[in-house]
């Protein structure tokens, strides 16, 4: 992976020193709030219900084992033993006092980490394909140019004030797994007839409050224009985004405003100014950057190893863990191991410190010493020996890390929710609880299938909830208590859709009964092998709507008493939030 | 005499900005004698007063193309951008444009929710004068121009970007 040299370190360190004298400038008075607000915000330092939280950058997706060592010590010292995973592949932290966040962007400083752009009105994150280098449909190894683009978006001093947060995100395989067509601009790294790199550029994608699955802006950037095109968008965009209303501010809206041919017209007469100048990439610098995600030294092995075959057929558990949690390599003797932070119960994407300490050994033992966050809250060692699976599997069983539900549907995906958050209308945490433990017979589990079900706790689609194939999201309601939109059809990847919604809202307690009985309708409709998405798309949304609703729901007895029942009990998190 | 920062420096400025009260319009309102900085609209209202003075200056508000200048900018001494909320992010476009497409090399201030924190993007953009909020100290402002002392990408002050620049390390381990 990736590897500062002095200049990086140089700039992150620079960037500590200014945010220390910005909290303390905050906390004498010389910085109002408001002024405050988008420094910190630009550090990733959010106010939420229980303290400040703290998202860190884990600059599209990949970490080494001394970062993720820095994770634990951090959830110790500073916080409460825990983090979470995001969606965005970022890890937070949600128990934080503001006195402490020079110190701790400083420790991470140390192993090259920072909350840079973690949030505000700026470039964030950039995120990246799970799978990048190691999958088997790889077209082009995108981390190079994530890594490049993670540079030239890092104190972009034109783009640090936009409209509106901009978040962008690289595929790099056939099929897309970095959702690029949800987000303001996705990059698909392919190659031309003759064999050349570059880009399809996708533009104006997003969730929140207006769904939208971007559009191609062009079929193809070469490589050496790709940060010249994404400036020439960002300055369309910083000039004409709309400022008069928060909630139309995106590049989405503007891109359907002007519609996306006067916009590429608009971004293409910018560009026509930068094109081939002094901001081109060279390939001297795609080289030097490529050879830090050079291949490890890996063994000529071979494909398949008789003692795994021996073990699975002997364990049941093994082999479900194998067919769900291990995907294909490209290289002969390897695989790519998902280790589940799903486990019935826990919060989708929370991992404690010793399990964050855990996973780095493993990743030293087993991974080359480097792990990757997923966008759907998961952990991925990227580089395993198929004939270490078996030791493998035994060591995450003990730590919990090895449900066999990747992909299934209690691989949930959830927000925070009401319990940290104070946008969220609704609790989300709890409710991928309740779902997962409705679901947890795996025959059932895997009858049913590949699936994903998205949770947010409010419209601003955190859990991506409108590309989930079944969608939960809290809504407002007069009466100030929990209610639930549920739709479906939603997917992610190269046939990217929304989602509809299906009807009035729920209660929480409803909400598993209404999967079960979508899930219902599925199976009995579904041919033969088919995918719950599939079948959504063949039939159309009528016979599930007409199940779902055609029944009442039995009464629950005791909804209002619930909700101080929670979350596990170590977390000792009281059910509070000011909206109820 | 009002201080604002210039070229790194703290110094005297003798510049009026001209807001238009409410009641007053571009075509009607009196630009005093001196160093003023004019609205754009009034500057498009009263060019042919305004253009035959020694030293003029125009602002532009933040929902205002740079554009507007074309064929004009040799005209002022100054050019400033208003910023009327400190995140609000045009004016930082609106910069860039005027220096890298418009090629305007004289003074570019800006003025409005001027504050320490933004000024380090701001010179790098192309402003090379600052007049800051006038609730904050200069000498606390004028720190935030050296915040960092190195850049990745390029931008207005920076003609290359840092890989252009330097000799950056590729990792060891794969040239071997």
């Amino acid at each position: 992976m990736y590897r500062y040299d002095e200049y990086d370190q140089q700039i992150v360190d620079e960037r500590v020193r200014q945010y220390r004298d910005q909290v303390r400038r905050r906390l004498s008075g010389e910085l109002t709030e408001q002024e405050f607000l988008p420094l910190r915000l630009q550090n990733g330092l959010y106010m939420q219900i229980h303290g400040y939280m703290l998202r860190i950058a884990v600059p599209y997706g990949l970490i080494s084992s001394q970062q993720m060592r820095m994770f634990a010590h951090i959830a110790r010292k500073y916080d409460r033993g825990y983090g979470h995973f995001t969606t965005r592949q970022n890890i937070q932290f949600n128990w934080l006092k503001l006195q402490d966040t020079p110190d701790i962007l400083a420790d991470l400083a140390s192993v090259q980490m920072h909350g840079i752009q973690t949030s505000g009105n700026c470039v964030r994150n950039i995120t990246l394909d799970e799978f990048a280098g190691v999958a088997q449909d790889e077209v082009v190894d995108p981390r190079p140019y994530a890594e490049i683009l993670r540079q030239w978006s890092t104190f972009h001093p034109e783009f640090a004030y936009l409209p509106r947060k901009f978040k962008i995100a690289i595929s790099g395989g056939k099929e897309d797994r970095a959702a690029i067509y949800a987000h303001d601009i996705g990059l698909a790294a392919i190659k031309n007839a003759q064999g050349e790199v570059g880009f399809r550029v996708v533009v104006g994608g997003g969730l929140g409050r207006t769904p939208i699955i971007g559009s191609v802006i062009c079929e193809f950037v070469p490589w050496q224009h790709i940060l010249t095109y994404v400036e020439s968008i960002l300055r369309i965009y910083n000039q004409y985004g709309r400022r008069d209303n928060k909630y139309k501010a995106r590049i989405k809206i503007l891109v359907k405003a002007l519609g996306i041919d006067e916009f590429r017209r608009q971004v293409e007469a910018d560009w026509a100014d930068l094109k081939d100048g002094p901001g081109t990439l060279t390939s001297e610098e795609i080289n030097r950057v490529a050879s830090f995600f050079a291949d490890p030294a890996y063994e000529t092995l071979p494909d398949h190893d008789s003692k795994l075959n021996e073990f699975k057929a002997d364990s049941r558990s093994f082999s479900n863990w194998l067919s769900r949690n291990v995907k294909p390599h490209r290289i002969p003797g390897y695989a790519i191991v998902v280790l589940s932070l799903k486990k019935t119960g826990n919060a989708p994407g929370d991992a404690t410190a010793e399990q964050m300490d855990f996973v780095a050994d493993l990743a030293d033992r087993y991974s080359f010493g480097e792990l990757r966050i997923t966008h759907k809250q998961n952990l991925v060692l990227a580089d395993v020996r198929q004939k270490d699976l078996i030791s493998l599997w035994q060591e995450a069983s003990a730590q919990e890390l090895t449900t066999p539900n990747i992909g299934m549907l209690t691989d949930i995906i959830s927000c925070p929710g009401a319990e940290f958050c104070t946008l969220a209308n609704a609790r989300s945490i709890p409710l991928a609880k309740l779902i997962a433990e409705r679901f947890e017979n795996l025959d059932y589990l895997y009858d049913i299938g590949e699936i994903t079900l998205n949770i947010s706790g409010c419209v601003n689609a955190c859990g991506q909830h409108h590309i989930g194939n079944i969608g939960i999201t809290g809504v407002e309601k007069k009466d100030h208590d929990e209610w639930y939109q549920v739709s479906i059809g939603g997917a992610e990847g190269n046939d990217s859709s929304i989602s509809k919604i299906i009807g009035p809202s729920f209660t929480f307690h409803q909400v598993p009964e209404v999967i079960e009985r979508l899930i219902h309708v599925y199976l009995r409709e579904r041919f033969e092998a088919e995918s719950f998405i599939d079948t959504v798309r063949r039939v159309g949304h009528a016979p599930f709507k007409e199940h779902v609703y055609a029944t009442d729901f039995a009464a629950q007895e005791d909804e209002a008493a619930d909700k101080h029942v929670v979350l596990p009990a170590q977390y000792d998190v009281p059910y509070y939030s000011p909206r109820f | 005499m009002n201080m604002i920062i210039k070229n790194k420096a703290i110094v005297a400025d003798d510049w009026t900005v001209l807001r238009l009260q409410e009641q007053e319009t571009p075509e009607s309102v009196i630009v005093a004698a001196g160093k003023v900085i004019v609205p754009l609209k009034v500057w498009q209202a009263q060019r042919a007063a305004l253009q035959d003075r020694k030293e003029i200056g125009v602002w532009l508000a933040s929902d205002e193309r740079p554009e507007e200048l074309k064929g004009d900018i040799e005209k002022f001494s100054v050019i400033a951008v208003d910023f009327p909320k400190f995140s609000d992010g045009r004016g930082y476009s609106i910069a860039f444009n005027l220096r890298a497409r418009l090629g305007y090399s004289g003074e570019l201030r800006a003025i409005g929710d001027v504050l320490r924190d933004q000024l380090f993007y701001l010179q790098r953009v192309g402003f090379d004068a600052f007049a800051p909020r006038p609730d904050r100290k200069i000498e606390d402002v004028i720190k935030g121009l050296s915040d960092f002392s190195e850049v990745y990408q390029t931008s207005f002050d920076q003609k290359l970007p840092l890989f252009r620049r330097v000799q950056r390390k590729a990792n060891e381990a794969a040239s071997s």
